[in-house]
């Protein structure tokens, strides 16, 4: 009797189990929620459930007049703030067709890079907290402090700022500020080799990540995908390069891209790796904005009022999550009549049923963080 | 400002799209010709869909905004599509999946039918919300789940 079986498994009834992530839950980096379902450990299907941030930003923009839609700005993306203010000023900039002074340029691009520093050291921290490692948290926000610091300095407030305003930016900066941020770069430059040895070359840590959620070129064009995540993919697509806002084309750096050093190009390990390199890379930015930085007045190009003529305004934006889209039309008045946000984050969420396909739970969350989603910006 | 050969090469694809030479925007009149027409321009190499944009225009009209950019040689266009409320969208979303989420957003928040669209449900609003708050009419709901909505917020302050 070899051959027959002693169970006969033909007859089991099964069916998917459906899985429910979030909306509280460490992994998620927000209120966003994921109904999973699975087949065992292994995902067949996610769907994504947001709006639980949802604060009716653009509703709210119809009713402010233009100075007062800054501030919403701000808490889109809390850890990137500065870019959403500086993201939604060029939009009505382009809108009035202002003429920036020299010096502002300057202030921006380097509040600009600090922050992208800040919030991709943000994400080293807690994609290593999301992989079970607890070390790199501790030390990126001990890194993230220092730049909190040096904004607290500059603007009084520690996340939201409110610095830059359509035409210049809130107030000059400091005596001492150009000095101390040279000294932080002076420190952490040096340190970036031990995230390199905490967490690039560490063997669970690219068996975690490596050819885990590939995203494939054309596909992560076709869904809007941008940013860091879409550089992963092979893409060498920033608007810093290819349509040079602020002083970008003055400026020499580099854009990394994926290239698939430890698994295939556009794998999550890709994704931390592009995200680290770019720290490197606003340093270089940094460092040549900080020592031609011109004199000047800020406040020269300020409007006493903001009343744009009638039409619309598309103005995109390069911010450490991606591509931000300002939609603004405007009635001749000064309350715009229609204020749309692209959220970069939003458009990279989407992918998340597709790459999570046919990966494990615990890839999930591996997929999940390397798409750095922020769920402010994603709810509005 | 947009390459000459490519405004006429999107202008032959059909009849219904006007150009605008102030504001550099393709306008479309005929909507139920939109699916054909994004077919031909992704086409030419448009293959980034970057943004939806709806937009109510207070005569009993509303409108979507498309921003397209090509990866390729980075030109941006920008097609806009006036309809009247009732009227229905082909939905774009077999060509460019980031439409899947903006579509659905711009059903919730505008209350735009989209025809094709294989998951059409709200996004950031919970499923039972009634009304479409981006509408330049929409009032606010005195109750919700039984609970009463305050609009006069003067004492909070």
């Amino acid at each position: 009797m070899s051959d027959s079986k002693l169970i006969d498994n033909s007859n089991i009834h099964t069916e998917d189990m459906v899985l429910n992530m979030g909306p509280q839950h460490p992994s998620t980096h927000g209120v966003l929620r994921l109904k999973i379902h699975t087949d065992g450990e292994v995902v067949s299907k996610i769907e994504p459930i947001i709006g639980y941030l949802h604060r009716c930003f653009e509703k709210h923009s119809e009713n402010l007049t233009y100075e007062q839609v800054i501030p919403f700005t701000d808490r889109c993306d809390y850890l990137s703030s500065m870019h959403m203010t500086h993201a939604y000023s060029m939009a009505v900039e382009k809108m009035l067709d202002l003429e920036i002074p020299e010096r502002v340029e300057y202030i921006r691009v380097i509040t600009a890079e600090l922050q992208r520093i800040a919030s991709h050291v943000f994400f080293i921290g807690v994609f290593g907290l999301d992989l079970g490692a607890i070390t790199p948290v501790t030390w990126m926000f001990k890194d993230r402090e220092r730049i909190i610091d040096l904004f607290e300095m500059l603007t009084g407030a520690r996340l939201l700022y409110n610095y830059v305003w359509p035409g210049g930016v809130s107030h000059d900066i400091p005596e001492k500020f150009v000095q101390r941020t040279k000294e932080f770069l002076d420190e952490f430059e040096p340190k970036l080799v031990e995230i390199d040895q905490l967490l690039s070359t560490n063997k669970i840590f690219i068996e975690r990540t490596a050819d885990v959620g590939v995203l494939d070129k054309d596909i992560a064009i076709n869904y809007g995908v941008s940013g860091p995540t879409l550089r992963a993919s092979g893409v060498d697509f920033d608007l810093r390069k290819k349509e040079p806002y602020s002083i970008y084309d003055k400026l020499d750096f580099e854009v990394p891209v994926g290239k698939g050093d430890m698994g295939t190009v556009g794998d999550s390990w890709d994704r931390y790796n592009v995200r680290y390199l770019e720290i490197k890379e606003s340093i270089k930015i940094l460092r040549q904005c900080l020592d031609s930085i011109p004199e000047g007045d800020v406040h020269e190009a300020l409007p006493r009022k903001i009343r744009p003529k009638k039409g619309t305004i598309y103005s995109r934006y390069e911010s450490s999550r991606g591509d931000v889209g300002f939609y603004i039309k405007s009635d001749g008045k000064n309350i715009p009549s229609r204020v749309k946000m692209r959220s970069p984050a939003f458009s990279n969420l989407c992918i998340l049923p597709y790459l999570s396909e046919g990966w494990m739970i615990s890839d999930v969350i591996t997929i999940l963080g390397s798409l750095d989603i922020v769920l402010g910006e994603i709810d509005r | 400002m947009l390459d000459k050969s490519l405004i006429d090469s999107i202008k032959s694809i059909s009849d219904s799209i006007s150009f605008d030479e102030e504001s550099q925007i393709f306008n479309i009149e005929k909507v139920d010709e939109w699916l054909e027409i994004s077919t031909k321009v992704k086409e030419l190499g448009f293959d980034y869909l970057m943004c939806i944009t709806s937009i109510d225009l207070e005569d009993g009209n509303l409108s979507l905004a498309y921003n397209l950019n090509s990866t390729g040689s980075q030109a941006s266009l920008e097609f806009n599509l006036i309809f009247s409320a009732d009227a229905e969208v082909p939905s774009v979303e077999s060509l460019w999946k980031t439409a899947d989420w903006h579509e659905r957003e711009a059903y919730d928040m505008m209350g735009i039918k989209f025809s094709g669209h294989p998951d059409m449900k709200r996004i950031l609003l919970p499923h039972d919300w009634e009304g479409h708050p981006l509408k330049k009419d929409y009032e606010v709901a005195d109750y919700y789940h039984g609970m009463y909505v305050p609009k006069d917020k003067t004492s909070w302050e």
